[in-house]
């Protein structure tokens, strides 16, 4: 009987952000929907309270249904027969009660059979179902390749497919190949117009999540002769067609429930989605912010899973006649773990409201012109969301390994056996790291942030805001990591050498996180006294971290570069 | 075909997870320290009804729980996973029911709803544990009665089909509708919530609720979905005589609390090895086997 959503007091911290008003009166369009949908919010107080009522529901499941098969789903996995993925037992129970419960579509509109919540909360039932069961969280979680046919697909196709999705049918992107994992512009799977127009695939894919979903999004070569991204389109494949099957399933380290699937295309029949051509460049980018932003709910599930579990074995576990909590140097990890998890949470909720804001300007723009000023709010809210994704991704992704890790170091030598939970916690959160990007990658997506100054354009806005005087000092702090983050960015970007840049990019990103995350958890704790402990916790360590990362630039002649580079 | 069904549910204090301050000094249930919630047995008869209504499309579950106002909350937990609506019966008179009382009570609400085909509820409730008013509606409405169910298999020609859990096994049995059947706990967990379902009928509610709001009343007048039924008494023609404690034969003399204190102590890691050796030495001094 437990219930992830009510015994998360952080939860409704963030749900409750001020930004929310503006949000859900954007998304709702001054609830027209009122009076034409009876599950339809009347005013905001309305939509909230159902907000939160339906994540007690995704709360209850979470902690009565995923968590408990979680380990029987980790034992015995998916299998393949004749082509086709068998779930585990437990993942067929899990996928019965979210669809019974009606949470598939989450953010797709009512018109199409969706909840219309805006990103936020449905962030927060992945962050929830993350911290049961990471593995299931993809399995549900890839219903937000729906967004990607509602802002892309003809309306034939918005029509056609998202009631499906909200109904419960699950989805997949197939994009890597054995031959194309980061670097996507080398994707081969060959895309074929018949004469009578009907597209269909040939080829091969690898890794893919979910590759046995009923609704697959594709990315394939249209273009004969060409070699790179923009010779690729993107396709939807609608399994009930037939031409795809599943060849192999991985043997994986961790999210062993989802399903990881080789797949064989001969002459599946699709669809083409938006133009030709721009498969990569436009729908593949924005289906990865999407999906990095799962990644990020998916780290900190993962890392509020850690912590807790970190958390009571320390407090039960007696050695030399006390509870090994009361232990400095035990309490410390335990602390830093709980500073992290509350740091990743901040930034994921930040990220994710940017991403409300301009989404709902995009969809607003199909219905009517935006006046100036939604456009320059639209603007501004694309660039932090395009800023904060891969930052977001990056740092919570790093956060929930190191969390998992120090779950098996608080739990020693029993940590290393399979009888506790943490030991699939420290292999599932492994990946994090890696899929959608890894986070070398999501540095060369933030670094320009770094070098135009959007990260220091909002810190230094966030400067300006009074903080209650308890608080002084760790603002203090916060200027002054400011100022070495900013001195460090003058000189790398000084050298004038893009090797050079991208050599140091890792450090001065992770120099922007931590002041980030800090300024986070102080406005945090402006509305939240509880959470002044992270805070400072957090501080003190991104302290360290800047200060770290600020002496190694300091003190690195851009010469040395070779002692690191490979012939 | 489709079904009438009443789903019998009771709001009961959590029972599950007793702390220290579950009983009052003087050995009544300390109800403000125990939350309220829907009897699971009563959960495992809904799932039943639902999933009865989706293989008889067409059908209707309507939940009928007797208490307070406040009970209305059951009505709406159903209502969220799948009922059709509800009715709360609600009177002073029948403060103080026991069994007996409890089924009269229901009884006469039932044959107010009339046209049913199954009525169908949990074997026993949390707080009592008497497993005694689903057969005494049964014996009352002088109707068949199935306990112990565990599944509906389902219903032809007027005949339905119910697999029951019994202490040697399970049997399978078949009668003639209308009857009333007790479902175990042992049978399928009740779907979870649904989220329109949650947001459509959140503010439904029995008149009493939203005596006070006028606003409250002008929303559900505009939508006849949000009404919840609260009958009285007088509503289900019941005979006062035979309501709540003049209609109780049993009377409470005195509540004890019984605190069992274990003697021998001993903690056991998880692994095969211990849990053996203690299986073991349990059927040695004839505690178990």
């Amino acid at each position: 009987m437990a219930n992830f959503y009510t015994d998360n007091a952080s939860l409704k911290l963030h749900l409750n952000h001020p930004m929310m008003r503006k949000i859900v009166e954007l998304k709702e369009r001054n609830f027209a929907d009122a009076d034409k949908y009876d599950y339809a919010p009347q005013n905001f107080e309305d939509a909230m309270d159902s907000y939160d009522k339906v994540l007690e529901v995704v709360g209850e499941l979470a902690g009565d249904v995923f968590a408990e098969n979680a380990a029987d789903v980790d034992i015995q996995g998916p299998h393949v027969e004749n082509g086709h993925v068998v779930y585990a037992d437990g993942t067929k129970k899990n996928l019965d009660a979210t669809r019974k419960a009606g949470l598939s579509g989450m953010a797709m509109p009512r018109r199409l059979g969706g909840l219309n919540f805006p990103i936020t909360p449905y962030i927060m039932a992945a962050d929830i179902v993350s911290r049961a069961d990471a593995g299931f969280e993809n399995l549900w979680g890839l219903q937000d390749c729906a967004e990607t046919i509602y802002e892309f697909a003809s309306p034939e196709q918005i029509e056609k497919y998202i009631p499906r999705v909200c109904a419960g049918e699950t989805m997949s992107m197939d994009l890597t190949e054995p031959d194309a994992g980061s670097d996507l512009q080398s994707v081969m799977l060959k895309a074929t117009q018949k004469e009578d127009g009907q597209w269909v695939l040939n080829g091969v894919k690898r890794f893919i999540t979910n590759g046995d979903s009923d609704i697959h999004l594709v990315l394939a070569r249209s273009e004969e002769g060409t070699k790179d991204g923009r010779g690729l389109s993107m396709f939807i494949y609608d399994k009930r067609n037939g031409g795809v099957t599943v060849r192999r399933i991985e043997n994986k380290m961790g999210i062993k429930g989802s399903p990881t699937c080789e797949l064989v295309y001969k002459d599946a029949p699709v669809e083409l989605v938006g133009s030709r051509r721009l498969g990569l460049i436009k729908y593949v980018m924005a289906l990865m912010n999407g999906a990095r932003l799962g990644i990020a709910a998916q780290s900190v599930g993962l890392s509020e899973a850690a912590y807790r579990e970190a958390l009571d074995y320390a407090k039960d576990r007696r050695q030399f006649g006390k509870a090994i909590i009361d232990f400095p140097a035990v309490a410390e990890i335990l602390s830093l773990m709980k500073a992290k998890l509350d740091a990743s949470r901040a930034l994921l909720y930040a990220c994710s409201r940017y991403v409300d804001m301009y989404k709902v300007y995009d969809d607003i723009a199909k219905e009517r012109p935006l006046t100036l000023d939604e456009k320059k709010e639209a603007k501004h809210f694309s660039r932090l969301a395009d800023a904060f994704t891969p930052l977001a991704k990056g740092m919570t992704s790093e956060f929930c390994n190191q969390n998992t890790y120090d779950c098996i170091q608080i739990h020693g030598g029993s940590g290393f056996m399979k009888d506790y939970r943490c030991e699939r916690l420290y292999r599932d959160a492994r990946i994090t790291s890696i899929y959608e990007g890894t986070t070398q990658l999501q540095v060369v997506a933030a670094i320009r942030h770094v070098t135009t100054g959007t990260y220091l354009n909002t810190i230094r806005e966030w400067e300006g805001e009074e903080v209650a005087p308890a608080y002084e000092d760790v603002k203090n702090t916060l200027v002054y990591m400011t100022q070495q983050y900013a001195a460090s960015v003058e000189s790398v970007t000084g050298v004038k050498d893009p090797t050079y840049i991208d050599f140091m990019a890792r450090r001065m990103v992770e120099m922007a996180g931590h002041i980030i995350m800090g300024y986070l958890l102080l406005q945090d704790t402006q509305r939240d006294a509880s959470v002044e402990r992270s805070l400072r916790v957090y501080v003190k360590y991104g302290q360290a971290e800047v200060a770290k990362h600020a002496d190694f630039i300091a003190n690195f002649r851009p010469d040395q570069i070779k002692d690191y580079l490979f012939e | 075909m489709s079904l009438n069904i009443i789903v019998l549910a009771k709001q009961v204090p959590d029972t599950r997870n007793v702390g220290k301050d579950a009983m009052k000094a003087d050995g009544t249930i300390n109800r403000a320290a125990l939350p309220a919630i829907f009897n699971p047995e009563d959960l495992n008869a809904l799932e039943q009804a639902l999933k009865l209504k989706e293989m008889y499309p067409g059908s209707k579950v309507t939940v009928l729980t007797m208490g307070p106002a406040r009970a209305a909350e059951i009505v709406r937990e159903g209502m969220y996973r799948g009922a059709d609506g509800g009715i709360v019966l609600s009177d002073r008179a029948f403060a103080g029911s026991d069994t007996l009382a409890t089924s009269y009570a229901l009884s006469a609400a039932v044959r107010k709803i009339g046209d049913y085909d199954i009525i169908i509820g949990g074997r026993q409730a949390i707080d009592g544990d008497t497993a005694q008013v689903g057969p005494q509606i049964a014996e009352k409405l002088g109707i068949p009665q199935i306990t112990y169910a565990e599944e509906i298999m389902g219903v032809d020609n007027g005949v339905i089909t119910v697999k029951r859990r019994i202490e040697s096994g399970v049997e399978t049995v078949k009668a003639a509708l209308p009857l009333v059947v007790t479902v175990n706990g042992s049978a399928d967990a009740c779907r979870p919530r649904n989220a329109k379902a949650l947001q459509k009928f959140k503010y439904a509610a029995v008149p009493s609720e939203v005596a006070a709001d006028e606003a409250k009343q002008a929303f559900i007048a505009k939508r006849p979905y949000l009404n919840i039924g609260e009958w009285s008494a007088a509503s289900v023609d019941a005979d006062l005589a035979q309501c709540g404690l003049a209609g109780s034969p049993t009377k409470v003399k005195q509540i004890e609390n019984v605190v069992f204190t274990a003697k021998d102590a001993r903690r056991i890691e998880n692994t095969d090895e211990q849990l053996e050796t203690l299986i073991k030495e349990l059927i040695a001094n004839h505690t178990i086997g």
